[in-house]
C-alpha cells in the first residue's frame, strides 16, 4: 500500500518533467528543467529505489516470467540465462555471453527472445516486428522481463565472460562497428560518443570510449526515460542512435546489436549495475 | 584521376598491412556487410549503399580519423573535386531560409520515408550560431559572429560554401557531414546557409535580442571551441 502511495507521488513529479519536455518539443531551455528535475529524482531514487516508475514494469516482467504463456503454455522459469535454468540472480552481470544451445553470443534481450521462442513456442517475428514502445506506451513484454532480470543484478559489477572464441570475436565486431562511419551523415557511434563533455543541441553525450564514463552510464540500462515516459532498453537506445545516424531500423536480437552491447559492457567492466536507471 | 587511383591503392595497401600488424583478427568487409544486412533487414534497395562507407570514410575509420599527411592530402583532393559550385557564381542566398535550415534536423531518417519537407542541415545540433538560440550543441566550433569575424569578405563566402558542401575537402575525417557531396542539401540550400553565416543582416552577426542580452555581452568567440565551455 505504502509502495503505491509513493508511486503516485513520483508519477506526479515525473509527469511534470515529461510535460516540460513534450511541451517544449525538447528545445530551448526545457532540458535544463529536466536536468534539475532528474537530479532531484535521482537522489530520491537512492533513498527509495521503488520511486522509479520502471519498477512497475519490472513487476510486470516478473509476472510474465512466471506466467504460463505461448502455444506450449509454459513459463520462462526454465530459461537458462547463463547460470543454469531458472537462475535470475546475478545473471545480467554476466551477459552477453556465448550460449552453446543457441550457438551464438547473446545479450539479455536476445536471450529472452530465444527462451520465449524455444520454451514457449512464441514466434519471434511477432516480437521483433514492432519491438519498441512509442512515446507514452509501456515497454513491450520482452523489455519488461529484461527490466526485471536486470534489476536482480543491482549492486553487482559487470563481469561478462570473454573467454570463448566467439565472445572474443563478438567484442572485436562491436568495437569495429562502433568506429565504422557510414550513412549519408558519415556518422559512427564515435562521432557522438568519443569525446568528453560534448552535447547535441542541449543533450549531453556520454563519452563511451572512456571506461570511467561507460561504467557510470551503461549499468543504468534498461532505464525509465522521462522525455518519452517509458522504459527504454539498451537495444532500443541503439535503435534510436541508428535512427539519428540515418540508418535503417536495427533488428532486435541481431548480431550487430549484441556486438555493440558486448563492446559497451566491456567498456563498463567493473562498473556497478544500477538498473533500472532514470534518463532524461 | 590516375594519381587518385595510385594513392588509393597505396592507402589500401598501408591500411591492410596496418590491420595485419595490429590485429590478426580484424573484421573483414565481407563479414561486416553480412552482419549489417542481417541487422537491418528492412533496408530499402536505395538505402543499401548507406551500409558501406565510401573510400574516404573507410580510410578515416582505418586510421582512427587521423590519417598520415599523404593520405589526408589525397582525400582532400578527391573531396574537393566532388564540389559543385553554383552556376551563377553567387555564393550567398537568403539568411532567413538559412536559419530555418540550420534549425531543422528533418530528413533521411527512416521515419521520414515519404519526405514531407526539404531536408534540414541541423547546424545547431553541433554549432552555436545565432545568439538568440541557446539550444546548441558543441561537437563543432562556435560560429557566433562568424561573418563579422571574417570581415564579411566575399572571398570567404566561397570558402564557407565549399566547407558546407564538402567538409572533408578542408578538414580530413572531420565529424561534420558532407552536406552537398552526400546529397543532403541542394546548392541553393547551401547558399542560404552561407548567407546565415556571412550576411551582415544575419542574426548570427548581430547582438542578441533583448531577452538574451546577457549572452550577447559575453566575449565574442567565433572560431573558438564552444565545447570548452560548460
Ligand atoms: C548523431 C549523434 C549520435 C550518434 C551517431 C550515436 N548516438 Fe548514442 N546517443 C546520442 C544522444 C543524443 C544520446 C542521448 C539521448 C538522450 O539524452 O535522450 C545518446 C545516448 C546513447 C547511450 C546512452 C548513454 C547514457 O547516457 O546512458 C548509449 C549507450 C549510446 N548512445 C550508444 C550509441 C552507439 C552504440 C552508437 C552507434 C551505433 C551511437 N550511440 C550513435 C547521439 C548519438
Ligand atoms: C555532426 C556535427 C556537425 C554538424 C551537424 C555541422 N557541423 Fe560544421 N563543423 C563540425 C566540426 C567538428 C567542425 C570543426 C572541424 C572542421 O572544420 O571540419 C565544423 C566546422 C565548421 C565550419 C568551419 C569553421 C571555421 O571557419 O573553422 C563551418 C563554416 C561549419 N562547420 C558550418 C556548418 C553548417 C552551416 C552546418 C549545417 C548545415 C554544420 N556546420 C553542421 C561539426 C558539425
Amino acid at each position: 500500500m505504502k509502495r503505491y502511495r509513493r508511486l503516485a507521488m513520483r508519477s506526479a513529479l515525473l509527469a511534470g518533467l515529461g510535460f516540460a519536455a513534450v511541451a517544449g518539443d525538447l528545445r530551448a531551455a526545457e532540458p535544463d528543467v529536466i536536468d534539475r528535475g532528474l537530479e532531484a529524482f535521482r537522489s530520491m531514487l537512492k533513498a527509495d529505489p521503488w520511486s522509479n516508475p520502471a519498477m512497475l514494469d519490472a513487476d510486470r516482467g516478473q509476472a510474465l516470467w512466471k506466467e504460463r504463456r505461448g502455444p506450449r503454455n509454459v513459463s520462462l522459469e526454465r530459461c537458462d540465462l547463463g547460470k543454469g535454468p531458472g537462475v535470475v540472480e546475478g545473471a545480467f552481470a554476466e551477459l552477453p555471453r556465448y550460449f552453446r544451445d543457441a550457438g551464438r553470443v547473446m545479450d539479455l534481450e536476445t536471450r529472452i527472445l530465444w527462451c520465449m521462442e524455444t520454451l514457449q513456442g512464441i514466434e519471434p517475428a511477432g516480437l521483433t516486428d514492432k519491438p519498441h514502445p512509442a512515446a507514452n506506451e509501456p515497454v513491450k513484454d520482452p523489455g519488461a522481463i529484461a527490466t526485471w532480470i536486470a534489476s536482480r543484478s543491482q549492486g553487482r559489477t559487470f563481469n561478462a565472460p570473454v573467454s570463448h572464441p566467439r565472445e572474443k570475436a563478438t567484442l572485436r565486431l562491436g568495437k569495429t562497428m562502433f568506429h565504422r562511419r557510414m550513412g549519408p551523415f558519415d556518422f559512427s557511434c564515435a562521432s557522438c560518443h568519443a569525446s568528453p563533455g560534448k552535447r547535441i543541441r542541449r543533450q549531453g553525450l556520454a563519452h563511451l570510449v572512456n571506461p570511467d564514463e561507460a561504467r557510470q552510464v551503461v549499468g543504468e540500462w534498461p532505464a525509465y526515460r522521462v522525455s518519452t515516459a517509458h522504459v527504454m532498453t539498451l537495444q532500443h537506445r541503439l535503435y534510436d542512435c541508428f535512427w539519428q545516424m540515418r540508418l535503417p531500423e536495427l533488428k532486435l536480437g541481431s548480431e550487430a546489436s549484441v556486438a555493440l552491447t558486448a563492446y559497451l559492457v566491456k567498456q563498463a567492466e567493473g562498473g556497478t549495475i544500477a538498473a533500472p536507471g532514470l534518463k532524461r | 584521376m590516375r594519381s587518385v587511383l595510385i594513392v588509393t591503392l597505396i592507402s589500401l595497401g598501408l591500411a591492410a598491412s596496418l590491420a595485419l600488424a595490429d590485429d590478426r583478427h580484424a573484421i573483414s568487409e565481407r563479414q561486416m556487410s553480412r552482419v549489417l544486412r542481417q541487422a537491418f533487414p528492412s533496408t530499402p534497395p536505395d538505402w543499401r549503399s548507406r551500409l558501406t562507407p565510401d573510400a574516404t570514410m573507410a580510410t578515416c575509420a582505418q586510421w582512427g580519423n587521423q590519417p598520415p599527411k599523404e593520405i589526408a592530402d589525397a582525400i582532400k583532393r578527391r573531396e574537393a573535386a566532388a564540389i559543385r559550385l553554383p552556376d551563377d557564381g553567387n555564393f550567398m542566398g537568403d539568411w532567413r531560409r538559412g536559419e530555418k535550415l540550420a534549425q531543422s534536423g528533418y530528413g533521411l531518417r527512416f521515419t521520414d520515408a515519404e519526405a514531407q519537407r526539404p531536408n534540414g542541415g541541423n547546424c545547431y545540433a553541433c554549432h552555436e550560431l545565432s545568439p538568440d538560440e541557446v539550444s546548441f550543441g558543441t561537437l563543432g566550433v562556435s560560429l557566433k559572429a562568424y561573418g563579422r569575424t571574417h570581415k564579411f569578405d566575399p572571398q570567404h563566402a566561397r570558402v564557407v560554401y565549399e566547407k558546407i558542401y564538402n567538409s572533408q575537402a578542408a578538414v580530413t575525417c572531420s565529424t561534420m557531414p558532407r552536406f552537398g557531396a552526400n546529397g543532403i542539401l541542394s546548392i541553393d540550400q547551401i547558399k542560404d546557409l552561407v548567407a546565415l553565416l556571412m550576411d551582415p543582416e544575419s542574426p548570427i552577426n548581430k547582438p542578441a535580442a533583448a531577452g538574451q542580452k546577457g549572452k550577447a555581452d559575453s566575449k565574442e568567440d567565433a572560431g573558438g571551441d564552444a565545447a570548452k565551455r560548460p
